[in-house]
């Protein structure tokens, strides 16, 4: 099975193009997108490590190495689109347009990172593994119904397959032909199983066998193959033809989470012939004359003014107010959940005298 | 009511200094040892450990096909392990988080539940699932859920909620050697919080036991879990007062320990409730039913309820508004005692 669903990739470790097929497409406007954007994510992955290890931030999962995935696939969406992520995705949701100050305040124990900016089809990330692949399959098929062009894109891990969502995100998905990119970054672990333990598969891209419909493995770490075929899924799915299993193979540097220890489970060197791929992305513009010093400079200074500011936004929010525990419970309050609130202000209110 | 205090079948002559972590972990340790049915089923158990170290260590001594990481699936993991305990074995299952757990619902409630039903005796679920619970711990969202009435409106399955070191392991083995299936429901805020002796071999902890954890006579306190702490804490303020509070830990949620709850109530008659569900449906209601059923004639006052919110169980940077404090528990104690 592994031999029919080979991975594919645009360019290769080196940063050179392998296979020409969207070789005209590239442009400079896109690599420099790729470069700002991965950088840019990184960046804020990075730093949010930091904060946590400062106490300034709750528990976080970071993304390092994933990069490619989430900014490949998140600018093949169009603005109307849906995305439904994991707690790991911030990087393609920031990417897409949501708020780095709420991104940063989710991971502070703030509901309110779970809002979207006006107009952003983001979906709070999902927390219980593979629950978000079922909401994906609804919202293309509402919009299939609607009769809008706009798909839905779900992000899930390796381990999520192995959820009964999967198969009922998936089925459905392929039963009503609705339009929905099943986007999955193979990070060669779930936690601390390796995927062999996971699935007697070899690749999940097959799993679309079942389904009948497009399955394809990819580099996870070549932003170039990722843009390109996630774009050329979303307009299967807008044409009518329903869903694709789109299977990134990548590799999650770090920790599964702030609160995990790698070492316990896996051997550092198992990482290490793997490219990073904002590295293989430096490459390739070092190789085809898109490497600009200044340009890189400039970047780099706008990305950590920009991180640097979302921080102090973050820090600076207004801090939470207890009333919203009772107030978005339901859209009218009943009154034994009124009267929970106001016993309990009252008691707050005794306190502070 | 000092029978309540400590309860061993066996005298351990020998205690260690434990921390609930690692008494669960030492419960499982005897019982693989001692019993070749038993095997550990899990997301991350093997050679992580747990993501709470629970079963650290353990798949080194006794091998993967013993200690088992399994897929990523709840309801595959209960669901097989029911298999596994019809034909024979003895699967206890880790869920990481209760808040996990809803997958492997349909499962639990169809099938473990009810499987000794269905085959009048002939088939039977022995196994025991074992999840942390509660908020408290800054953990990120859907971590945190308290929802053991879900499970305690089940007949056919046990509940029992250990809050310390010594109940963790006598009760774990005491669930692993029940002939029924129970869930085992380990406060995390409690899994490090303290050490306490704890006898390093073979002891069980009766399921359907409470205990007194703490004497009193003006009114009887009744929690599980982390809110017993909390229970604790308020009984200390309420001394101030001159209030005499007796603690019950409930430790077995299904079924209740009806006796400790009359002839508590009866002594002291008055009662507070604390859980850190929801209140709507909360456990505590049915403590007030068997209350009334046994102890009405006794109560001065009507028992009073500090529980959590009838609202999601709130990001930890609001979590401390929807648990009960101390403060709050005092009111209620104040409520009952001037009424
Ligand atoms: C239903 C459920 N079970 C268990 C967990 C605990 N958990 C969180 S992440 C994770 C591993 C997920 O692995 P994968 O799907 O490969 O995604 P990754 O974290 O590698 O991105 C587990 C077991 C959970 N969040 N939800």
């Amino acid at each position: 099975m592994e031999l029919d669903y080979p991975i594919k990739k645009i360019i290769d470790d080196k940063g050179f193009i392998i296979d020409s097929t969207y070789e005209k497409q590239i442009d400079e406007k896109l690599v420099k997108e790729f470069y700002f954007n991965m950088m840019r994510i990184r960046t804020f992955d990075r730093k949010a490590i930091n904060l946590q290890r400062q106490g300034r931030l709750g528990t976080y999962a970071p993304f390092e190495g994933q990069e490619a995935s989430q900014v490949g696939s998140a600018l093949a969406l169009g603005p109307n689109d849906w995305i439904f992520p994991t707690y790991r995705d911030h990087g393609a949701t920031l990417t897409y347009g949501a708020d780095m100050v709420r991104a940063l305040l989710y991971w502070n124990g703030r509901v309110e990172g779970c809002v979207p900016p006006e107009g952003k089809n983001i979906f709070p990330p999902a927390v219980p593994i593979a629950t978000q692949l079922p909401h994906a399959t609804g919202a293309a098929w509402a919009e299939k119904r609607k009769g809008t062009k706009n798909a839905t894109i779900a992000y899930f891990g390796d381990g999520a397959t192995s959820e009964g969502d999967f198969h009922e995100g998936l089925n459905f998905a392929s039963v009503f032909k609705v339009p929905v990119v099943f986007f999955n970054q193979n990070n060669g672990y779930a936690i601390s199983l390796p995927i062999e333990k996971q699935m007697n598969s070899a690749t999940i891209a097959q799993k679309s066998v079942a389904y009948d419909m497009p399955g394809i493995r990819i580099d996870g770490n070549d932003c170039f193959i990722v843009y390109f075929e996630t774009k050329k899924a979303f307009d299967y799915a807008r044409s009518g033809n329903g869903p694709t299993l789109i299977e990134a193979v990548t590799w999650r540097t770090g920790a599964h989470t702030t609160a995990d220890d790698p070492s316990k489970y896996r051997p550092n060197e198992q990482g290490m012939n793997i490219v990073d791929p904002l590295s293989r992305l430096e490459m390739f513009m070092k190789n085809y004359g898109y490497w600009d010093e200044k340009w890189i400079k400039e970047v780099k200074k706008k990305i950590n003014n920009e991180i640097e500011a979302a921080v102090e936004g973050m820090e600076q929010f207004p801090p939470p107010v207890v009333d919203d525990i009772f107030d978005h419970v339901y859209a009218v309050m009943p009154a034994h959940l009124a009267e929970q609130k106001e016993s309990y202000l009252t008691h707050l209110r005794g306190k502070a005298k | 009511m000092t029978t309540h205090l400590i309860e061993s079948n066996e005298k351990n002559e020998t205690t260690k200094q434990m921390t609930m972590i690692q008494a669960i972990n030492d419960g499982m340790r005897i019982m693989l040892e001692e019993d070749n049915r038993t095997i550990i089923l899990g997301e991350d158990i093997g050679k992580n450990g747990g993501v709470f170290r629970a079963t650290e260590g353990l798949q080194e001594k006794f091998g993967n096909d013993r200690v088992v990481d399994t897929p990523l699936s709840e309801a595959g993991i209960i669901g097989t392990s029911i298999g596994l305990a019809v034909n024979g074995f003895r699967p206890v299952v880790e869920i990481q988080f209760l808040g996990f757990i809803y997958p492997a619902y349909e499962q639990i409630m169809t099938h473990v539940s009810r499987i000794r039903t269905r085959s009048m005796s002939h088939f039977t679920v022995p196994m025991v699932i074992r999840a942390p619970y509660g908020a408290g711990i800054r953990a990120p969202e859907i971590h945190s859920d308290s929802t053991e009435i879900l499970f305690t409106h089940m007949p056919g399955i046990k509940v029992v909620c250990p809050s310390s070191p010594y109940d963790a392991k006598g009760l774990l083995i005491a669930a692993m050697e029940d002939p029924d299936p129970v869930l085992v429901l380990e406060t995390m805020r409690n899994y490090r919080s303290k050490r306490e002796e704890v006898p390093v071999g073979k002891y069980t902890v009766e399921i359907g036991k409470g205990k007194i954890v703490r004497e009193g006579t003006d009114v009887t306190l009744i929690a599980w879990g982390a809110m017993v702490t909390i229970a604790e804490k308020a009984a200390e303020q309420a001394v101030q007062q001159g209030i005499s509070c007796e603690i019950i830990d409930l430790r077995t949620l299904y079924p209740i320990d009806r006796d400790i709850l009359s002839q508590s109530v009866q002594k002291t008659t008055r009662a507070v409730i604390v859980h850190e569900a929801h209140n709507t449906g909360g456990l505590g209601n049915d403590i007030i039913s068997i209350i009334n059923d046994t102890s009405f004639l006794y109560l001065r006052a009507p028992i009073e309820r500090v529980t959590g919110f009838d609202v999601p169980v709130p990001f930890f940077s609001l979590e401390e508004h929807y648990l009960p404090t101390p403060a709050r528990v005092l009111k209620g104690i104040e409520k009952v005692v001037h009424f």
